[in-house]
């Protein structure tokens, strides 16, 4: 699974520019499900027949970026973020165009570090004036961090571990799955980083009968950290609340209930802040069960995200677990007290 | 249809369910409370998928698409989440919906573990503090649930996501008045009982949808869901807004015990803001007016936009002191409110329904 | 002319009425269906025979104040209705309530101030609409509480291809989609004229609930704030440099089928064409992209210096150039040569 890592979190794909990830994943899932189509937000769906009911997982494709918004006489570039970025993440960053155009980034002098924002910072993609930049680069151009992925054993570290860890995860249960409980819609979701905006019109399209986010979260196990009671190592998260929902109880109890009836060791998740494409699901039409699952990251939306290979492991068996037990909480949208 | 018994006095139910526990994401304890006072008056109670109680009080419209009338009280009340159960049993916490850290300081809680233990919220006597920490304000962060359990026990009743209320019984005060906590927005849910009595002794045609909204506090999350399933021709939110005090411009609260409150602007449809108007004139019920520029703050906001776009209206009872455990309303206001609702109920036809689309 | 008609009309969020009318009575010959929704938005409807269905949308509102409470002595508090910035407030002009009853923003006179306030925003609570009453009870005599206000800005040449008038954002979008309204396509056509986008975005998602199109282009009024003291890559759009294009704005990211379209009409044809440049500031492209199974859309602006205040600017070479863009493109989804 390490070699499927790395492809899939090496792979060029910010927010709204997924073509590229959208190619690799479709090429990884296609010989194990039975439909696959795209629909007008550029959601991969891959569909896996086997039961009555539709169970829709969300694992988002897209990464962070910059959006270039100027290009100066010289050939530096003014950017804007393409989803949530830390100016302190960026200095002496390296970022990577759809073209393969590789720049750094810096800042304007500062008088007072507080005063760092991201309108200071600038692109220099090694082109002298505008017109040598423009060969290379346009306005609208979106680019991705460079980093590359590094296996140290144990834990693993990349850019994009959010989501494409998660991906990752959706793709290897897709191809363990034997006897799937339901009519599983597998969406490889875009634009999640901007607003969960691929998983909203996926979800209103597929219209589930259950919806379950895979995604990354944050821990509490680094030196002076914010309080979080989750820890690399411990095994995947069963979300109880993010900023964008609060966990549909009997979704939570099931999850919980599958991972000990399969022996997953995992921990429980209150995420302060910080939203996943489960809470655009909740909220599709006349409402929708949902719950998530995460994968324990340092670091996260840095060039250096990390998270423990055997978290990983666990996390598709959970899924795989949960693809092949069926929901017998609540469903239906009215039940008669 | 269950009927029979005599109904609950309202101030008797608004006092039940504000002593219930309901945090946003988390309502089924009063939620149950609701449908079952709520069976006794409708015709048909049901729960959605976001816990939402949906009780129907049909009306003697004849036709394939009676006209559906929906009014949304949210029965979620803010509170806190356990984050951290710490090395010596104090528990870590993070807020559900707005809270005012302020409040919390020297508060008896409710954990809701595997049972309802009792907590408290302290701080450093006053002995202990330095000038300069008497002075600032204690952040959440630093705060901890005192349970005066030890560790083990702890450990084995309260998890992580466990809910925590604030301890809090109805407070009688004078005339009128009385304080409590969650009156934001079970208050609603008493206008909207009180309603479907009322409505008992008149001819509607429309069909009347009293929902009790889940996570208002988080999002209007569930009137959006209800609201999409309900597919009402009116949608009707009931909230709580400031009531006077001082320190406050006037022009930013409603006076107390002079009536609810109407809304009127962007969020509201001017005809249905016109026949509140009209119906409170007409039946001598005393009411204040409020100027809203763009959105109320209320599940009207997420009603407003759900589907095809939906005709929308406010009545908001007068709250002191909102988002503490001592939210003050005059319970004079809360029945006045249930009075005008069912009338407006009444008074709706579906000529009012059609021209609600003539722009 | 349109543009003047639609910039000197009275529509704050919430209260749309005169651009309604003015657009009913403007497209009469060409549109014979219109639908209207709970919430004020007017859709012109043209039936097309083959064809994507394409939602086209310009929203009608503009900011504004609205009257909060009237003070003993006969001036009126307000609230502000949109993003209005307090600072542009101060000693202007507006009408208010149906009657347009004038009023003026004052403020305390020079002589009266201290020399540490005049360099210090103006609160919003410090200001008044002054409309000449002297008590209460004669204010009431000519307006009520509630009642909107917008600036009294007439339309008006700066020389033959720059004008300047109130509310070009968005305005200047809707007389774009008037135009555009008066010339017939083989596909069907929704002309959305939508409200309360100045208060959240509210009306395009449910028009688009209802439409359920295919693709949708959004008609805006967008920021142009290339002036000395802001730096070049803070200009958002240039005047005179032609019609915006969105890529990102922070309600949407336009799809790029769309946005590569539009730049080769606009090359093939001669057209001057520029991206807008900054991302804050969202359009109701961002409801429309997500409505029910998502929608493909792209944002065209014309660039209007100082909008959301009591005057803005736009270039009429702009102006028709974005109208002309906005043809071709129809014409080329007509003609079959864009597809999605």
């Amino acid at each position: 699974m390490k070699e499927l890592i790395k492809k899939v979190v090496e792979a060029y794909g910010p927010a709204g520019n997924e073509a590229k990830i959208r190619e690799v994943i479709t090429e990884e899932v296609s010989p194990y499900v039975d439909e696959i189509k795209v629909d007008a937000l550029g959601n991969l769906i891959a569909v896996k027949r086997g039961g009555e009911k539709k169970i829709m997982f969300a694992a988002h494709m897209d990464e962070i970026g910059v959006m270039v918004t100027h290009i100066d006489k010289h050939g530096f570039l003014r950017f804007y973020p393409v989803g949530g970025l830390s100016p302190l993440t960026l200095i002496g960053n390296r970022v990577i165009f759809e073209n393969g155009t590789v720049g750094v980034i810096s800042n304007e002098k500062l008088e007072a570090q507080k005063d760092l924002t991201l309108n200071k910072l600038f692109i220099d993609i090694g082109a002298d004036t505008k017109e040598q930049a423009l060969e290379k680069v346009n306005i609208g151009d979106v680019a991705a961090i460079n980093r590359e992925y590094v296996d140290l054993g144990k834990r693993l570290i990349s850019k994009a571990m959010d989501d494409r860890i998660a991906c990752v995860i959706l793709i290897e249960a897709l191809k363990k799955v034997t006897k799937p409980a339901y009519d599983i819609y597998a969406v490889f979701t875009t634009q999640e980083e901007v607003g969960l905006r691929g998983a909203r019109v996926a979800a209103y399209g597929i219209s589930p009968d259950l919806g379950i986010a895979i995604d990354v979260t944050r821990t509490g196990d680094t030196p002076e950290s914010a309080t979080m009671d989750v820890s690399l190592g411990k095994g995947p998260t069963v979300k109880i609340r993010d900023s964008s929902l609060l966990c549909t109880p009997s979704v939570r109890r099931y999850m919980e209930d599958v991972a000990k009836a399969n022996g997953i060791e995992y921990q429980l998740e209150v995420l302060e802040a910080g939203g996943t494409d489960a809470g655009a699901i909740q909220l599709t039409k006349g409402g929708i069960p949902a719950g998530v699952m995460s994968v324990p990251c340092r670091y996260i939306h840095t060039a250096s995200e990390m998270i423990d290979y055997n978290d990983v492991v666990n996390g598709v068996k959970l899924i795989t677990a949960i693809m092949e037990t069926e929901f017998t909480g609540a469903l239906s949208h009215y039940i008669t007290t | 249809m269950k009927r029979g018994g005599t109904d609950l006095d309202t101030k008797e139910f608004l006092k039940q369910i504000v002593e219930g526990t309901g945090v946003s994401g988390y309502e089924t304890p009063v939620a149950a409370l609701i449908s079952k006072t709520f069976a006794e008056v409708a015709d048909e109670v049901r729960t959605d998928v976001l816990g939402n109680v949906i009780a129907c009080k049909k009306g003697e419209g004849h036709g394939k698409d009676p006209i559906r009338i929906m009014v949304a009280s949210h029965m979620d009340e803010i509170g806190l989440m356990v984050t951290k159960i710490d090395e010596r049993g104090f528990l870590k916490f993070t807020q559900i919906g707005g809270i005012d850290q302020r409040t919390l300081v020297s508060q008896e809680v409710r954990v809701h573990g595997k049972k309802d233990l009792l907590g408290i919220i302290g701080m450093k006597p006053p002995h202990l503090l330095s000038p300069d920490e008497r002075n600032s304000a204690i952040k959440m962060q630093d705060m901890v649930i005192d349970l005066g359990l030890p560790l083990e026990e702890v450990k084995s009743l309260v998890s992580v996501g466990d809910m925590v209320t604030i301890n809090r019984n109805f407070i009688q005060l004078a005339g009128d008045f009385a304080a409590a906590k969650a009156m934001d927005d079970r208050a609603a849910v008493a206008v909207m009982y009180e309603c479907l009595k009322e409505l008992a002794k008149l001819r509607h045609c429309a069909d009347f949808y009293a929902v009790s909204t889940t996570q208002e506090e988080v999002g209007s999350r569930g009137a959006m869901v209800s609201t999409y399933h309900v597919e009402p021709h009116i949608g009707i939110a009931i909230d709580v807004c400031h009531g006077e005090m001082p320190g406050v411009p006037e022009q930013d609260t409603a006076p107390m015990g002079k009536g609810p409150n109407l809304a009127f602007g962007a969020n509201i449809h001017p005809k249905v803001y016109e026949r509140l108007v009209d119906v409170a004139k007409e039946n001598n019920i005393s009411y204040t007016i409020d100027p809203v520029p763009a959105g109320t703050g209320t599940d009207a906001w997420a009603m407003q936009v759900t589907r095809a776009g939906i005709p929308t209206g406010l009545i908001s009872i007068p709250l002191r002191y909102m988002h503490t455990s001592v939210e003050t309303l005059s319970l004079a206001d809360v029945k006045a409110s249930g009075k005008l609702l069912a009338l407006f109920i009444a008074s709706i036809d579906s000529k009012f329904v059609e021209g609600l689309l003539c722009y | 002319m349109l543009l003047k008609k639609l910039s000197e009309a009275f529509g704050p969020s919430g209260l749309e009425g005169e651009v309604r009318n003015i657009l009913t009575e403007e497209l009469a010959p060409f549109v014979n269906e219109w639908t209207r929704d709970a919430l004020g938005n007017l859709i012109a409807v043209k039936p097309g025979t083959r064809g994507p269905k394409v939602m086209l949308a310009a929203h009608m509102d503009e900011c504004g104040l609205m009257i909060s409470s009237i003070d003993r002595s006969g001036l009126l508090c307000f609230r502000k209705v949109g993003g209005l910035d307090d600072r542009v407030l101060v000693s202007k002009y507006v009408v208010i309530g149906p009657k347009k009853i004038p009023g003026v923003i004052g403020a305390k006179a020079i002589h009266l101030q201290r020399p540490e306030e005049r360099t210090q925003v103006i609160p919003l609570n410090g200001l008044y609409i002054d409309i000449g009453a002297k008590s209460k009870e004669d204010a009431e005599r000519l307006i009520k509480l509630g009642d909107y206000a917008v600036f009294g800005t007439e339309f008006g040449h700066l020389s033959d291809t720059v004008v300047k008038g109130k509310a070009f954002d968005d305005r200047s979008g809707c007389a774009v989609l008037a135009e555009v309204l008066k010339e017939q396509y083989s596909m069907p056509i929704y002309g959305a004229f939508t409200v309360q986008e100045e208060i959240g975005l509210r009306g395009a998602g449910v028009a688009a609930y209802a439409i359920e199109p295919d693709l949708a282009i959004v008609l805006e009024g967008t920021t142009c704030s290339d002036l000395p003291g802001s730096l070049e890559h803070g200009f958002c759009t240039g005047m005179g440099e032609g019609p915006a294009i969105t890529a990102m704005d922070a309600s949407v990211i336009t799809d790029k089928r769309l946005v590569n379209e539009l730049l080769r009409l606009a090359k093939e044809n001669n057209i001057p064409v520029q991206f807008k440049r900054s991302i804050t500031g969202g359009s109701d492209a961002g409801r429309i992209n997500q409505t029910k199974a998502g929608v493909p859309v792209v944002v065209i602006s014309v660039p209007c210096r100082y909008i959301h205040s009591p005057v803005s600017m736009l270039s009429l070479v702009d102006f028709e150039n974005t109208i002309k863009l906005v043809k071709l493109f129809l014409e080329s989804i007509d003609k079959g040569g864009f597809a999605l």
